[in-house]
């Protein structure tokens, strides 16, 4: 995939959606005897919105796992930006420019909403330790444009009111935002959501959408996303691919994917052999 | 403020105001808005020369004279720019209330015309572009956030700063026209015109003079001494008069700062980090901090706890004197000062009211136990008693003479007369022109002589010359036998306790008072969680057989206090529900500056009430909702009622002693 640019489209409503930013190819992950993931290929282009859906144990979080570095697949690649990645850590992941949100919110409870979206900017800071405990020149200019980025975030997700306060105290809808607001603050090239909306009433989720689409839209942000309410997703996503026992067994935009029979079946359950 | 009132001065118009405070305070700071964590700041040099672009780009736009731009938004700097840029260029500014829902809105663009509307972001937008064809004469909106609105047809929508920057293109082409407009106004130009929420009916469409906002601003100023010095927070609704009158008149006469706070939920923060000293706000905001304090405290160790009863026994014992500069012990006043270091110092620091100087409210009747609270503490909290239609003041309490029944003396240049049926009549220089387009109900308000009925009943107390409000006069009612019913009386007495938030009382023409209660889910819902009490939803908060029995301890202990009152004992409230949804504006239930509207609820919700007069114990109801974004559905409940202890004939025999 070196023609990044070559079939770029525009989509109804007006967003560019560019080349293949990163593409999987015949992935296969095992642990031990248990095959996780099955021989999966698909492609994530720049600017989209791109789902990945199943039903429970399907494999969707191994999949988002391959994609973070977390876990190395026994078989197949992971191109990135054109080019094959090798086996990395998760650290190294990161600082190509991909930022993730966890299905069970890792953040540090004790620190203020503030801190935990400032960690987020660790790639953008170069001054060591002891510059920072003195914070005088480098160090100081560096924090106060970190700081400006991160201002600009929460103002965008409006978590303005919780600012100072520690992430412990805070309801769990809030804390999936500041989870977002954390990897945004990476400025990250592609920005993997894990469930974004698990556990939330329906109003949370339709405010969750919005920052979702907004952030797609204000940043030109790709985002990759698991999420396993059918609903959100279709309204959500230009892309879907569904995932069942660790095979693919859908891939395309929403309506083909709602239409496609494997995927009926494996919604609404068909017996297998 | 030395300045005298003479419109001759060329101070006639508020645009004439900001020309010359923009010469004679240009450095000094005009707005403030928090945004991205930090405040900030424009001067009045910077905000003239804002308001200028703008007003340049309305002209660019065709923006008449006589036009009327409605200003939809929460308080922020750009659309306080927004109004007097309309007003520079002879236009009309239509505050109104951003939370209203998108037919309430249509209402009011429709009846006031508006050509032009300064919108803050996509959900205005949205409400507007849903309406827009209900609107013949509609033509252009301004926004102020993108967010969200890169994507929309932008043949009859622009940003706010590309409006300024097309009026800085065209700076040549129409400087002249706006000089020349700007030239124009007088006290006799209209400033502003405010939709009034009214309890009843339709609203109705304030026209203000110059003269009004003007004249009444100077005066009120002139009364508290209030300089260029004072620090304001504007929150409240920019569609309200107050913020008007505080925030546009008494800010440009005076040449102090309004700052506007990041967002709704931040208020209490920044209203801690500005530290007004001039404040105000309705009684519902100062129960709400009251009500967090103590629940607070419910949570606090048992030493703070004993020292901080202590100490407020003491605050309000010889607080309120001090703060008035009686005559006061030395011990006592150590014992204040101590206090004043551990406690009231901090707390006052905590609610963001360290530096108030003039604080006051307005709108309803303030609790006695809460009023004295905040003076106890030595903030100087005053009452003042008006009306949109007033310019706000008809009454004021001077330092000093500050209580918590009375609503004080007739604010500078205002006459005050009540007359037979006890109804409360003012006239003075912040009487209002007109009702737009409803000269019937101009006529039934305004005499020919400028004197405006109230529509509240009230009478001067011997003695002090202090008038006193008893209730609005159409709410005052007789019992079947003839006795009187002060209904809001009652429900102030309720609304003093911490869990209850709203209440209202029936028994007009009836043998007696039944009430409807609200619970306050902050109070309430921290009671239940240290006392075990699980819920999953208001309704089944409210409907808890522990919450009745408590609601019901409340009822009794108001009755208690009834009884002791010969006028009123008979309005003791023998039976009552606690309501399975909270009152709310959006269903029609409240005016947006919540104050109950008796006659929708009595409607809305006749079944409860028939139920609370015939004896039965429970009642299966459905009740329609609105949700935030206008679309409908609907709660049902079974509710309990219940019978609460009155204390018997007593009073009935005091009267008849007497």
């Amino acid at each position: 995939m070196k023609d990044m640019d070559a079939d770029s489209y525009t989509t109804e409503d007006g967003r560019r959606i560019g080349g293949v930013v990163m593409e999987m190819r015949n992935i296969t992950l095992r642990f031990g005897g248990v095959v996780a993931i099955k021989d999966i290929s698909f492609d994530i282009r720049e600017g989209e919105i791109r789902a990945i859906i199943g039903p429970n144990g399907a494999g969707k979080s191994s999949m988002l796992n391959v994609i973070s570095g977390f876990y190395n697949p026994q078989e197949g690649e992971v191109y990135y930006k054109g080019e094959r990645r090798p086996p990395m850590k998760p650290y190294q992941v990161a600082q190509q420019g991909i930022a993730r949100t966890f299905q069970n919110i890792a953040l540090f409870e004790g620190m203020t909403v503030l801190d935990n979206v400032m960690t987020g900017r660790i790639r953008q800071m170069s001054s060591g330790l002891l510059a920072q405990a003195i914070w005088k020149g480098k160090a100081e200019r560096e924090e106060v444009a970190n700081r400006e980025q991160v201002e600009k975030i929460i103002d965008f997700l409006e978590i303005q009111h919780i600012r100072k306060t520690p992430v412990g105290r805070l309801p769990y809808g809030l804390k999936k935002r500041v989870e977002l607001a954390r990897a945004l603050a990476a400025e990250p090239s592609i920005l993997l959501l894990d469930e974004p909306m698990a556990g939330m009433n329906v109003e949370e989720k339709e405010d969750m959408s919005r920052f979702i689409l907004d952030v797609n839209d204000e940043f030109g942000s790709t985002i990759a996303l698991i999420e396993h309410d059918m609903g959100v997703v279709m309204d959500l996503s230009d892309r879907v691919v569904v995932m069942d026992y660790g095979k693919k067994i859908g891939d395309g935009t929403p309506d083909e994917v709602r239409n496609n029979q494997a995927v009926i079946d494996a919604y609404l359950g068909v017996a297998h052999d | 403020m030395a300045q005298s009132s003479q419109a001759t001065e060329g101070l006639g118009s508020i645009p004439a105001l900001l020309q010359r405070n923009a010469g004679q305070f240009a450095e000094r700071p005009a707005y403030r808005e928090k945004e991205f964590g930090i405040w900030q700041c424009w001067t009045w040099a910077e905000a003239e020369k804002e308001i200028e672009a703008l007003a340049l780009g309305l002209l660019n736009l065709g923006v008449n004279e006589g036009d009327f731009i409605a200003v939809i938004g929460r308080n922020r700097p750009h659309f306080y720019w927004s109004m007097v840029a309309a007003q520079s260029v002879g236009a009309i500014p239509v505050p109104l209330y951003q939370d209203a829902a998108a037919d309430e809105m249509a209402y009011v663009l429709e009846h006031c015309g508006a050509r032009f509307a300064v919108v803050e972001d996509q959900e205005q937008v949205d409400k507007v572009i849903d309406v827009q064809d209900q609107l013949h004469q509609f033509e252009h909106m301004i926004y102020v956030d993108p967010r969200g609105l890169r994507k929309y047809d932008h043949h009859k929508l622009h940003t706010f700063t590309g409006v300024q920057d097309q009026g800085r293109a065209a700076y040549w082409e129409f400087i002249e026209d706006l000089k020349a407009r700007r030239e124009k106004l007088d006290y006799d130009s209209i400033c502003v015109m405010l939709y009034t929420s009214g309890t009843t009916g339709k609203p109705k469409g304030v026209v203000l003079s110059n003269r009004n906002i003007i004249e009444a601003s100077r005066s009120s100023s002139e009364f508290d001494n209030l300089s260029r010095d004072e620090e304001v927070l504007a929150y409240l609704p920019m569609a309200w008069v107050g913020d008007f009158i505080f925030s546009i008149g008494q800010a440009y006469w005076c040449g102090f700062c309004v700052n506007c706070p990041e967002s709704v939920e931040t208020m209490q923060i920044d209203l801690r980090e500005i530290g007004p000293t001039y404040y105000f706000a309705p009684p519902r905001v100062f129960e709400t901090q009251l009500t967090n304090v103590m629940i607070r405290m419910e949570d606090a160790g048992r030493f703070k706890k004993w020292l901080f009863d202590s100490f407020m026994a003491h605050a309000r014992k010889v607080g309120p004197a001090i703060l008035d500069g009686k005559q006061v012990g030395a011990w006592d006043r150590v014992k204040y000062a101590l206090g004043n270091l551990l406690i009231y110092g901090p707390l006052k620091d905590t609610l963001g009211f360290g530096r108030v100087r003039v604080g006051y409210t307005a709108g309803e009747a303030i609790g006695p136990e809460i009023f004295e609270f905040y003076r106890s503490l030595g903030i100087n909290l005053k009452q003042l008693y008006g009306q949109t239609e007033a310019s706000v003041f008809i009454t004021l309490q001077p330092d000093g003479e500050v209580r918590n029944d009375t609503v004080g003396v007739a604010a500078p240049g205002v006459e005050i007369r009540i007359d037979e049926s006890g109804e409360v009549f003012y006239r003075g220089a912040g009487t209002f022109e007109y009702y737009y387009k409803n000269p019937e109900s101009t006529k039934s308000t305004k005499d020919s002589e400028g004197w405006v009925a109230t529509g509240d009943a009230g009478f001067f107390e011997e003695g002090s010359g202090h008038l006193r409000i008893i209730d609005r006069a159409k709410d005052v009612g007789k019992m079947a036998d003839g006795k009187l019913f002060a209904p809001k009386y009652v429900e102030n007495k309720l609304k003093f306790y911490p869990n209850i938030l709203e209440a209202v009382v029936f028994g007009n023409q009836r043998d007696a008072c039944t009430a409807f209660i609200n619970i306050d889910l902050n109070a309430v819902g921290n009671w239940a969680e240290r006392n075990n009490i699980g819920y999953a939803s208001y309704q089944e908060l409210a409907g808890h057989p522990k919450v009745l029995e408590m609601i019901q301890s409340h009822v009794e202990e108001v009755n208690r206090s009834l009884a002791d009152d010969p006028m009123l004992s008979h309005c003791q409230v023998y039976r009552f529900l606690v309501l399975h949804k909270e009152l709310d504006a959006d269903d029609g239930e409240m005016t947006r500056t919540r104050k109950v509207r008796r006659g929708v609820i009595a409607e809305k919700f006749e079944d409860l009430v028939g139920a609370l007069y015939d004896g039965s114990t429970e009642i299966y109801t459905t009740t329609e909702v609105t949700y935030e974004d206008g679309r409908k559905g609907a709660i049902s409940a079974t509710l309990e009622i219940r019978n609460a202890k009155v204390v018997p004939v007593e009073g009935e025999k005091k009267v008849a002693a007497e």
